[in-house]
């Protein structure tokens, strides 16, 4: 395995991509090796974070490396990546850059929701705030740099394009991709303990299009 | 036990040892700046050490109390008055009810760390009580302290405690506003064409509890590519392209794209806690080996002041302080 230190309380490993990111932190974490306190896979990497007082870095990747236990019987059930479909309202009041990227695709409004909407994407990494997935495999028509000037406030559930990748914003916050529609249903519930995001790194993410009058009437 | 807060001060919010186990969803750990002040804060109170308390900035809070209570201060030096009369910190002490706690500006350090015996009551959300105050959730209603909030705290009887004594500064992080930060090396150090170890720094005013910007000459990167973003840590030293450091703190992002030069060690990140506008730091290059040894002594001077507070404060239960070392 491939990794360095990431100062004295965690370790980067590089991988192949998200898949196979997120597959050894399920593994990592599910073996819980001594020390381990948590995993952070992103893209092409997995972040290990460990107690320095009670392992260091070589001996927590020696057991990484060759992981005593035995895997799981229900090894392939933790392991599948979910299926996930995010409902997406592309109307222009949600969307105010569709004609942005429409312009600099050369597609018509309809050609970019109709791309966007049709795309199977990977969660790659979640960051920059609780929720946000960071989402590969969006159409290489739609890649669009970030705008020049961030918007100071962009509304919780704002869907967006950041150069290569397409992503959702969980909380209102300041940003600077281009936003195409907004989705109804919430990416962060800080009050649900178990599940308090929506997607998790490796999910598999379609969207699909749904009206205004869907988007007013979802609970 | 109600504590009303009159005056909230610059910027104090609730604060633990943090929310870790879900990085991998986004969520920061937070908690505390500079942690060893508030383990410290709550050992001189007999609280355990991950107990949440006010982290209090630069100019701390006014409080009034409504029944008896044994309260610490640990930290950076912040003028502190209990009825108009000043007071000293570092130390435990006793609160009348009715009295009121008036915590000024800071002489030395940023932070301070209030800690009341019996802790305050918050109810923990994603694994602590911390205020995530980017995200909006924790602590307080995830905000900063406003006049007029009521903080719950739990009811003890007030042991008495013999004055005359306060922890000496080295127990504490480094106040001295000019420090040196051991750091090991990141991965994108070669990259650019000054080295980050020669170099010293001013802490610019653009800091906060998510990252303290450095000032000084910019540094360029020479070589090397866009980076796909991956797990950054409290104490990752990364240069963005406008060529000024960042050291990542206590609210940084999981993840970050930006090249990683240093990361300051696990013992240091106290004393960052600790560093305000203008002052100067340097990053001095160690060993892991070592770094991990002076976490371990931070570790073992706890345990050791643990010890020796319990003959001052002969109601606290050692056994009652566990975990964390």
């Amino acid at each position: 395995m491939r990794w360095i230190s990431l100062g004295d309380s965690a370790v980067l490993i590089r991988v192949s991509d998200a898949d196979a990111a997120s597959a050894l932190a399920r593994r990592v974490a599910a073996a819980r090796p001594d020390g381990f306190i948590e995993c952070v896979p992103a893209f092409d990497s997995v972040t290990v974070c460990f107690d320095p007082l009670r392992v260091t870095p070589g001996a927590l990747m020696n057991e990484i490396a060759h992981p005593r236990r035995a895997p799981s019987r229900r090894k392939s059930a933790v392991t599948a990546p979910r299926e996930m479909i995010i409902p997406v309202c592309y109307d222009a009041r949600f969307g105010p850059d569709l004609a942005d990227v429409a312009a600099r695709s050369g597609l018509d409004i309809h050609g970019v929701i109709k791309r966007h909407a049709a795309g199977r994407y990977v969660v790659g990494a979640i960051g920059f705030m609780p929720g946000f997935p960071y989402l590969s495999g969006l159409d290489a028509r739609l890649h669009t740099p970030r705008r020049a000037t961030p918007r100071m406030q962009i509304p919780a559930g704002s869907v967006g394009i950041g150069g290569a990748q397409t992503g959702v914003y969980p909380l209102a916050s300041p940003g600077g991709w281009n936003l195409l529609g907004r989705t109804p249903v919430s990416l962060f519930r800080p009050d649900n303990e178990s599940e308090p995001t929506l997607l998790r790194p490796g999910d598999h993410v379609r969207f699909r299009a749904i009206t205004a009058e869907e988007f007013g009437a979802w609970k | 036990m109600e504590v009303i807060v009159r005056r909230p001060g610059v910027l104090t919010t609730l604060q633990d040892l943090g929310r870790p186990g879900r990085r991998q969803l986004g969520i920061t750990p937070g908690g505390a700046m500079d942690p060893l002040s508030l383990r410290l804060a709550n050992l001189l109170v007999g609280n355990p050490e991950n107990v949440a308390t006010l982290e209090m900035t630069l100019h701390g809070a006014e409080l009034r109390f409504d029944h008896d209570a044994l309260v610490a201060i640990c930290g950076g030096d912040f003028a502190t008055s209990l009825d108009g009369v000043e007071l000293s910190t570092q130390r435990p002490f006793r609160v009348g009810a009715g009295s009121t706690l008036s915590i000024a500006g800071a002489s030395r350090g940023c932070r301070a760390y209030l800690a009341v015996a019996g802790g305050f009551e918050i109810a923990s959300t994603l694994g602590g009580c911390g205020t995530d105050l980017r995200a909006g959730f924790g602590g307080l209603q995830g905000r900063a302290l406003r006049a007029g909030d009521v903080l719950r705290a739990r009811d003890i009887t007030v042991p008495s405690v013999a004055g005359g004594w306060f922890l000496a500064d080295d127990w504490l992080p480094d106040l001295a506003g000019s420090v040196m930060l051991r750091a090991l090396p990141g991965e994108h150090i070669d990259e650019f064409e000054r080295n980050i170890f020669d170099h010293a720094f001013e802490v610019s005013p653009q800091s906060d509890r998510m990252g303290l910007r450095l000032r000084g000459e910019p540094f360029h990167r020479a070589r090397g590519g866009e980076l796909l973003s991956t797990g950054v840590m409290p104490g990752t030293v990364q240069i963005p392209p406008d060529g000024h450091p960042i050291i990542l703190a206590a609210d940084c992002q999981t993840i970050g794209g930006y090249p990683r030069v240093a990361h300051v060690i696990t013992a240091d990140l106290p004393t960052v806690g600790q560093l305000r506008p203008g002052d100067s730091v340097r990053f001095v290059g160690i060993d892991l080996q070592s770094a991990r040894a002076a976490l371990v002594e931070q570790s073992l001077n706890l345990r050791l002041l643990r010890i020796g507070l319990a003959g001052r404060l002969p109601w606290v239960r050692t056994d009652a302080c566990s975990a964390w070392i």
